[in-house]
């Protein structure tokens, strides 16, 4: 029989959460649940309410903006990265839709239960901010770099 | 006074043909070119430019993208981008242009011989590394892991899709590609070349690193390299500025006390690091 | 006078201003075209001479930073005047040449190069830092194992008969940048006007055969030790009295150090990026290429012409050029010539003549730009510690 790895575990073990204490991880355990998605299968709609945070496992999700035709893919998001930004933003409402590329799985956390416990004990949600920010920076400062469209004017001759 | 011997003119080109043309993307060919003389094929270096003529056009440094174990044709990948690459790239099969070179000092390969061998390219930065990637490939077995990252700007402007398949299909490579933007019918990463390197399998105290593309990207790429510890001295990097002459006479490709045509295209990041950051060098 | 197997590369003779006039005719005699010092336009300027005559007899010139005048002098000095207006470059260097021509005819694409064999011409009148500048030259267009064909053409064939500074101009640096008055190398005959109230004559020193070829067919006489004595008297007044200095000491690493100081963009506030110090310079070498075709399609020719880094199209790349401002490009200029130099061909490509001085509109002064990034840097410095 396959032992199944305590979910407290699996976070743990996820990047994002790389070093956090047994009490936080014990703690935003109670708000998760693990989830799958099939490659093609829709995540989230952008409009729809922000009411869940994902961390990814394995697979690939992409940030997709719907347009007549066709949707505009603006970046994936693979094993080790975090999803929905939007849960923990007022209106907490999704800014794109989310579709798994591949199969995919993910610890999925209820918002509402995360958002509760940041606000109860504060040193949870300053331990989660200082996880999050930086990688809300980092996706700024790429989404701005993509922004340059570098590869746009250059020949690079030699 | 001096007495100077009668010396072949460093200005005049050799006359070669385009004997193949495959179009790339819509704007950016690739040129197999042979010589019109047999005698005048030359060896060349990864890394290294040509000098190529379009008649009447005038003259740009193209960086050479074939094979260097490949003697006796010239290949050569080429965007149309301004009043020469435009009329290089129309022309067809069988067309003759000039060419002088090879020129400049290109990828030590070497240097990364029993160490990882990372690759990085952004947009047509991956033609002036094809050479030193299957010069690297014929000799697999010199190297620890070859590892491929390439950025372009959308699905459709992927150079060399063959290579492509070839680097992805191999265990023994490690390839990512990377668009800025795609539709839903891309099922490969999009974002970013820096979360490439950010996620890619090396040993920052034993691998060489490649870099070429928008400079912009090589410093950014370069910076990524350097958060994960790889040093300056193992990233080299190739750069791009106005040239006439090629060799090192004309003046216009200085960078810094740096001939571009002469001292590099290609070179080493510890060298260049702070011009690199200094506006307008 | 002398006799023919006196006069030998390291000799020294007299020859009087009255014969002066054989000098040139014997170079025409021997072929070559003679190149000196003539007034033109109210500048001394570089042309080809037919006779002594031509020479700017009693002519000054008066420099200073964004000035140039010609003046009557006391005497008739022959050379009276500071360095030319424009230096020697345009002859070795041509500010504008064919480089080849191409023929397209179907199957068929050729490229030749213009058959137009290289003057000869003899140089009369060069200073030292002229010379030097021409040696500088050579290291840029005779290196390497391709030399420039139509520069090294026009190099080789030419004699150099240069002249001893009499005096120093207002924006004269030799001294500085170790390159005269004195005249010591790279000159075929090297000449010191002496004139005494009573008396106008050249000491004529021999530094080479193809010198010493020309000076037997002249009527010279052996020199006085006290004429010899007056020519280094003469010399040793025109070091003392340079109207600029340049300090040299750490100058390249001063610049190289402090490309984001202040003082590039002071200067850019008054440089009006017209290029005149890049064309006036005697080592400037940037050049482009310019290719022109035939109305019929089926020929066409590259150009060559001298290119400056103040121009915006210099540095130009897809998308637009790599200094769009002015403080960028009279950086590169500067730093190029003063410091880059060094790394690239051994030595600074400054030789302290003054052009850039005396034909700058703003009157920008490179040794003062020079001494006031070295009092920042000396700041920085202070501030430091």
């Amino acid at each position: 029989m396959v032992k199944i790895k305590p979910l407290e575990d699996i976070i743990r073990s996820h990047a994002f959460f790389d070093g956090l204490t047994p009490d936080i991880s014990s703690l935003i355990a109670g708000c998760a649940r693990n989830v799958r998605f099939k490659a093609g299968e829709m995540i989230y709609r952008l409009g729809d309410a922000a009411d869940t945070f994902y961390v990814v496992r394995h697979g690939r999700v992409a940030l997709e903006m719907p347009a007549a035709g066709k949707a505009l893919c603006v970046e994936t998001l693979d094993g080790g990265d975090i999803l929905n930004a939007s849960w923990l933003v007022p209106p907490y409402t999704c800014r794109f839709d989310a579709r798994a590329v591949d199969d995919t799985r993910a610890i999925a956390f209820d918002a509402v239960c995360l958002r509760q416990k940041c606000d109860a004990d504060s040193a949870v949600g300053y331990d989660l901010m200082k996880r999050f920010v930086p990688v809300m920076v980092e996706r700024l400062t790429h989404a701005r770099i993509q922004a340059m469209d570098l590869y746009a004017g250059g020949s690079t001759a030699q | 006074m001096t007495a100077v011997s009668a010396q072949t003119d460093p200005y005049r080109p050799q006359v070669w043909r385009i004997v193949e043309k495959q179009m790339e993307t819509a704007d950016t060919a690739t040129l197999a070119l042979e010589p019109k003389d047999r005698a005048n094929a030359m060896p060349f270096e990864p890394g290294q430019f040509n000098m190529l003529y379009a008649f009447g056009g005038g003259e740009v440094p193209i960086s050479i993208s074939g094979d260097p174990r490949e003697t006796g044709r010239i290949i050569h990948t080429i965007r149309a981008v301004g009043s020469v690459t435009r009329p290089l790239i129309a022309h067809e099969r069988g067309a003759l242009v000039g060419l002088r070179g090879p020129f400049g000092a290109g990828w030590p390969v070497e240097a990364a011989r029993g160490k990882d061998l990372l690759i990085i390219a952004g947009g047509l930065g991956l033609a002036p590394l094809r050479p030193a990637i299957l010069d690297a490939l014929h000799r697999r077995s010199a190297f620890q892991r070859i590892v491929i990252l390439y950025g372009a700007k959308d699905p459709d402007s992927l150079l060399f899709l063959g290579d492509i398949a070839d680097w992805r299909g191999r265990p023994d490579v490690g390839f990512d590609v990377t668009v800025d933007r795609a539709g839903q019918d891309w099922h490969g990463n999009i974002g970013v070349i820096l979360r490439l390197i950010k996620a890619a399998h090396f040993d920052p105290a034993n691998a060489v690193a490649f870099i070429c593309g928008p400079e912009v990207m090589m410093r950014l790429a370069a910076d990524e390299l350097m958060a994960r510890d790889l040093p300056q001295d193992s990233i080299y990097v190739s750069l791009e500025r106005n040239m006439k002459c090629a060799f090192a006479r004309c003046g216009h490709c200085q960078f810094g006390p740096h001939f571009v045509c002469k001292d590099g295209p290609v070179f080493r990041l510890d060298r260049i690091r702070a011009l690199l950051q200094t506006p307008e060098i | 006078m002398l006799s023919a197997d006196q006069v030998k590369p390291g000799a020294q003779a007299v020859l009087s201003r009255a014969d002066f006039d054989h000098l040139i005719t014997v170079l025409q005699a021997e072929g070559y075209d003679v190149i000196g010092p003539t007034v033109d336009n109210g500048a001394v300027v570089y042309q080809e001479i037919d006779n002594a005559g031509a020479l700017p007899e009693g002519v000054a010139s008066r420099q200073a930073a964004g000035r140039y005048r010609l003046e009557k002098r006391a005497d008739n000095a022959l050379f009276g005047y500071i360095a030319g207006a424009q230096s020697w470059r345009p002859y070795l260097f041509q500010p504008s040449r064919t480089v080849w021509r191409a023929e397209k005819s179907g199957d068929e694409l050729s490229f030749t190069e213009p058959e137009e064999p290289a003057p000869k011409m003899a140089f009369l009148g060069m200073r030292a830092c002229e010379l030097a500048a021409i040696e500088l030259q050579d290291r840029v267009f005779m290196n390497g194992d391709a030399p420039d064909p139509d520069y090294a053409a026009r190099r080789s064939g030419a004699l150099f008969i240069a002249v001893n500074c009499g005096e120093a101009g207002e924006t004269c640096f030799c001294v500085s940048m170790d390159t005269g008055p004195k005249v010591t190398r790279g000159h075929d005959l090297v000449l010191t006007e002496l004139i005494a109230p009573d008396a106008h004559d050249f000491l004529v020193e021999i530094e080479t055969e193809a010198g010493a070829e020309i000076a037997r067919k002249l009527p010279l006489r052996a020199a006085e030790p006290q004429e010899v004595g007056r020519a280094d008297a003469i010399l040793a007044e025109t070091a003392q009295s340079m109207g600029r200095a340049l300090d040299t000491n750490g100058l390249k690493e001063i610049l190289q150090d402090n490309q984001d100081a202040p003082q590039w963009g002071d200067v850019a506030e008054r440089c009006l990026s017209c290029a005149n110090c890049t064309l006036v310079c005697p080592t400037c070498f940037c050049n482009t290429t310019e290719d022109v075709t035939a109305l019929d399609g089926e020929s066409a020719e590259r150009r060559q012409r001298w290119a400056s880094c103040f121009n915006l199209d210099f540095s130009y790349l897809h998308g637009g050029p790599v200094r769009p401002s002015v403080e960028a490009r009279y950086r590169q200029w500067m730093t190029h010539k003063l410091a880059h130099w060094i790394d690239q061909f051994g030595d600074s490509g400054c030789v302290g003549c003054g052009r850039c001085i005396s034909w700058c509109p703003a009157s920008i002064d490179i040794t003062e730009e020079a001494a006031a990034l070295r009092r920042h840097a000396e700041e920085a410095d202070n501030g430091e510690n």
